[in-house]
């Protein structure tokens, strides 16, 4: 890179590192909980390094175990399966249909196209708690409870995900247009062909937090769905770790959580590979 | 803020945003509307009877001293999460640029705590902070000072702001990496060659061409703050100690979704969706104007 | 096998399986028990469809109380509501005021033989029937609290664990003697407001709020700001100051210290049992609650919990079907079982004798306590329970107010008053909008 100075680059290991202790801190408890026992938990002080009974939690987590009177686990792979199917649905169709109201309020002008925007951007100003009974009585209506559909698509409209790609189709330097419009293409044609491939850096990074965002929903899958062949992962954790007097198995719990994060960190993983630098070469 | 070159046309922009409007009318603001105009009537729960009672849910509200007092706690906890997590996020994604070996793990590293569900951070929280068990309320009452969030305001504050900004950190540290990829390599190598510093390239020419998803992190991570933050409050102080962190979502989360007082909760929702819709509305006409694109 | 296969077998067992349904009448039952408590009630449900052959009870967990209730409400507006719906006691009074949401138990065991509300402990069912005795939902999960000890916590600060805890004089000077030795928590507690002041109330015959805590009518107001209550705080606010006192939160943060034997002494829900007996390490036993002498007490403690609502909206044949399933679930056998298996309280009488038959009290000494203190005398208008609205709420305003006796920013008289003060208006706005 640019900085040939090894000082400052060594600097900026030792910082990352540092930063990586402090915000990676909480994931590396949760996979110390998932290896040790119930007692290393619950009596002071909190174990920092793993412990011996990683497989034992392992297999209890994956297999629907706990030990004697902590009550069953979940069927992890099938909540997995149907996390995964709601967190793609929502992830894909958030950045479809962002991308394409996106390019519509930056690359034209047409009546109300203020309008749109703001009307989109306000969808992010009152939280699904607040109106969630409506929306449970239209998603009745509509035919929609305990069926994937009714899962993904009150999820899917984005105001961040328009409002992202609203601020990036801003930088795009107006000749990449030009050149376009003078080449005879067609608006569709340049969306598919230049604006689509050089977005891939947010498309990509937003594919990881739309993710996610999907993965952790709980509220909604909970209310919708009465069906347990539609539970999801995080309603699964959440029915295990307990509330008010009952207790849980601790490392089950966690050995579940972590599990629960592999795909999540595949796809972290993954997605990485689209964040290409320089996409834009030509600007300013 | 305008592009200076865009194509013609009204049908094909209006069906290109079709599909996203009728989404959110059917989704958002239908069941938003219904949830809304509650704010002007004493509802029961079950939608049995509904009396109109004008602006008195608003008039109960502005009579409350408590819920004044709580205007002040969420500027301070939003500004503070708002600040705090674009700034790490903002340092941790110029070290990762700067990087080349092993970039790939730090960024990992990085971006996973995002994937915490927040019922799990909950009970992490309550691993580290438990009063006197917790694993750092531990080992501080080992060095002598007795950590208990549950009557102390200032740490109870301190908690939940370092939880929220937690739970943040990530989502703009993957942005602002995604920006600073986007920033063409050859302008800084210019520079660079010209012999400006590092903290004189930021400010002067990476920093302006970041201004566009610094514009964008700055809207969405106070909505954040303002309306995404319940959750945590909830598990971790329930609003307490007294009402040190008792922030105005919170009390909406708290009469509505817990207490079913809807009629409250609706009108709270009025005046949040105002203040940070004003909010947002300058953002757009003062901050944008500052913005590169 | 091939993918068609497969699928052709799914469908065929799809079949097979809606059909063995049908031939059933369900009845749906939303409650927010998941874990270990999960898995008993499952037990319960799979005991009572394998005992008859007309009805199936079907089961799902809506997430903790708050959610179930509001996964309830959003169904019922949308008719798509269970039949049966678990709700928390404080949910109690909104539900009540929801007429035509729900149908009282009562009605639903109407004509149906073998339902004798006499049956049921008066204390327990008392927080759910009406002035003049009818039932509206069945009680399904009660404690009550009691007092833990850390008895060897009691040895270590030269205490004689055997000694009397029955009045606060006396738990207080138990804890002068551990602040003297080095304990640093003598006494802490779970669920401040429904123990130091609701059970408080109760307890000491003395009213929380007019209108007999609310039973009476809507138009009640909070009374927990009299004298015998000021002085219980301003006692608990001066071990706060001294640290004897150690607060660990609203909920049952607390319970984490208890467990792990940093606390002496613990006042919480009798429903703790199952949680203490697997984590302490430590000599443990229950108490009764302690009350102050030269007062009314002890006389009843009220119940905590949850109880089941019948929805409104189903067919006939279905409401037999609910029932059947009520008159199971508050068979001897069942609730005898609950109440060893959990600490809660059995709802039954009946079960309460059976669990003494069985020798469980014996074997696990303390845990009749509960049962004991709630039964001791006939309750009065002051302790058969709470009907307010708005009243999650108010607990939240009344922890708030807690709080500030703890930190000594406030004596306990000006907190309670002002506690009072909130907390009436909400009860206004309730009394408004139920009209």
């Amino acid at each position: 890179m640019i900085e040939k100075n090894k000082k400052s680059y060594f600097a900026s290991h030792i910082g990352l590192i540092l930063g990586i202790i402090f915000i990676f801190f909480p994931v590396w408890l949760t996979f110390v909980a998932s290896t040790v026992t119930q007692e290393d938990i619950i009596k002071p002080p909190f174990p920092l390094l793993p412990g011996p009974h990683f497989f034992e939690n392992y297999s209890y987590a994956l297999f629907e175990g706990t030990p004697e009177g902590y009550g069953k686990n979940i069927p992890v792979l099938k909540l997995l399966f149907n996390s995964a199917i709601m967190a793609l649905g929502i992830t894909i169709g958030k950045i479809i249909i962002s991308l394409l109201s996106a390019f519509a309020i930056v690359y034209f002008r047409f009546p109300g196209r203020k309008f749109f925007f703001w009307l989109i951007f306000i969808t992010l100003m009152l939280p699904v708690e607040v109106r969630i009974v409506p929306t449970y009585e239209i998603a009745a209506k509509l035919n929609l409870l305990n069926s994937y559909a009714g899962l993904i698509f009150p999820l899917i409209a984005s105001a961040t995900a328009t409002f992202l790609f609203r601020q990036f189709f801003m930088t795009i330097p107006n000749e990449m247009v030009e050149a376009a419009r003078m080449d005879g293409a067609k608006p569709m044609k340049f969306f598919i062909d230049i604006l689509v491939p050089i977005s891939r850096t947010n498309i990509a990074a937003l594919f990881v937090i739309l993710f996610i965002y999907g993965w952790n929903q709980y509220l909604w899958p909970l209310l919708m769905t009465t069906d347990p062949n539609m539970n999801t992962i995080v309603m699964g954790i959440n029915q295990m770790i307990p509330g008010g007097d009952d207790f849980g198995h601790w490392p089950t719990i966690m050995a579940t959580s972590i599990l629960a994060m592999v795909p999540p960190v595949l796809i972290i993983i993954t997605m990485q590979k689209f964040f290409v630098k320089g996409l834009l070469e030509s600007e300013k | 803020m305008e592009k200076k070159v865009f194509f013609r046309g009204w049908f094909l922009p209006i069906l290109l945003i079709l599909p996203q409007l009728i989404i959110s009318i059917i989704f958002f603001f239908y069941p938003a509307g219904q949830a809304i105009s509650n704010s002007l009537y004493l509802p029961d729960p079950f939608g049995l009877s509904s009396e109109f009672v004008g602006l008195e849910n608003f008039i109960f509200l502005f009579n409350d001293s408590y819920y004044l007092s709580s205007f002040v706690t969420t500027i301070f906890f939003s500004t503070s999460v708002s600040v705090l997590s674009m700034g790490l996020g903002l340092y941790f994604a110029l070290l990762a640029d700067r990087i080349f070996k092993g970039a790939g793990v730090y960024k990992t590293l990085l971006i996973w705590p995002y994937a915490v569900a927040p019922a799990v951070a909950g009970v992490l929280w309550m691993f580290l902070f438990s009063s006197r068990i917790g694993l750092v309320s531990w080992y501080l009452g080992l060095l002598g000072y007795d950590w208990n969030h549950a009557l102390n305001s200032n740490e109870a504050m301190g908690l939940v702001v370092l939880a929220s900004t937690w739970g943040r950190i990530s989502y703009n540290f993957l942005f602002f990496l995604a920006g600073l990829q986007a920033i063409p390599k050859s302008i800084i190598e210019a520079a660079a060659i010209d012999g400006a510093s590092f903290w004189k390239r930021f400010r002067t020419i990476v920093f302006p061409l970041l201004s566009p998803i610094t514009f964008f992190l700055l809207v969405v991570n106070i909505v954040y703050a303002f309306f995404e933050t319940f959750g945590v409050i909830h598990t971790i102080t329930s609003g307490g100690p007294e009402q040190a962190t008792t922030t105005l979502v919170y009390k909406v989360y708290s009469d509505g979704f817990v207490g079913q007082d809807l009629g409250s909760s609706a009108a709270q929702s009025v005046i949040l969706l105002v203040v940070v819709g004003l909010l947002t509305v300058i953002q757009f006409k003062y901050i944008e104007r500052k913005v590169h694109y | 096998m091939s993918i068609r296969k497969i699928f052709l077998k799914a469908c065929i067992f799809l079949m097979l399986s809606t059909s063995a349904v049908f031939a059933k009448t369900q009845i749906e039952w939303w409650h927010a028990f998941g874990g270990r408590l999960g898995e008993l009630l499952d037990e319960q449900v799979q005991k009572f469809n394998a005992s008859q052959g007309n009805y199936e009870v079907v089961h799902t967990r809506k997430g903790n109380y708050s959610e179930t209730l509001n996964a309830g409400i959003a169904a019922f507006r949308a008719k798509q509501q269970p039949h049966i719906l678990m709700v928390f006691e404080v949910g109690t009074a909104t539900m009540m005021a929801a007429k035509g949401a729900i149908k009282p138990v009562y009605e639903v065991m109407a004509g149906s033989g073998g339902f004798n509300p006499d049956a049921y402990i008066p204390p327990v069912k008392g927080y759910y029937t009406t002035t003049d005795g009818k039932m509206l939902s069945l009680p399904y999960n009660s404690s009550t609290p009691v007092l833990w000890v850390n008895r060897d916590l009691m040895k270590k600060a030269g205490l004689d664990p055997n000694m009397s805890l029955s009045t606060w004089s006396d738990v207080g000077k138990a804890l002068d003697k551990a602040k003297s030795s080095g304990i640093s928590c003598g006494l802490t507690t779970a669920w401040q407001s429904w123990i130091h002041l609701e059970n408080f109330s109760a307890y000491h015959n003395v009213p929380f709020a007019s209108k007999s805590n609310g039973f009476a009518g809507l138009d009640t107001s909070l009374q927990f700001n009299s004298g015998l209550h000021v002085k219980h705080l301003d006692m608990m606010g001066k071990w706060a100051k001294d640290g004897k006192f150690f607060y660990a939160g609203r909920r049952n943060e607390g319970g984490a210290n208890f467990r792990a034997g940093e606390c002496m002494f613990f006042t919480e829900s009798s429903a703790g049992y199952a949680g203490i007996k697997k984590e302490a390490q430590f000599d443990f036993e229950i108490r009764p609650l302690p009350y102050h002498a030269g007062t009314k007490a002890p006389q009843n403690t009220i119940i905590g919990g949850s109880s089941l609502w019948v929805m409104s909206g189903h067919s006939a044949d279905e409401y037999k079907g609910v029932a059947a399933f009520i008159n199971f679930l508050s068979g001897t056998d069942i609730q005898a079982k609950w109440h060893q298996d959990t600490g809660y309280l059995p709802i039954t009488i009946a079960a309460s004798e059976k669990t003494a038959a069985d020798g469980f009290y014996n074997a696990n000494p303390g845990t009749d306590i509960a049962g004991k203190q709630m039964m001791g005398k006939a309750p009065t208008e002051n302790s058969k329970g709470l009907r307010l609205g708005s009243f999650d709420q108010i607990r939240g305003i009344i922890d708030e107010e807690l709080e500030s006796i703890w930190t000594g920013k406030k004596t306990a008289q000006v907190a309670m008053d002002s506690a009072v003060k909130r907390g009436d208006a909400l009860l206004r706005r309730f009394e408004k909008a139920n009209k």
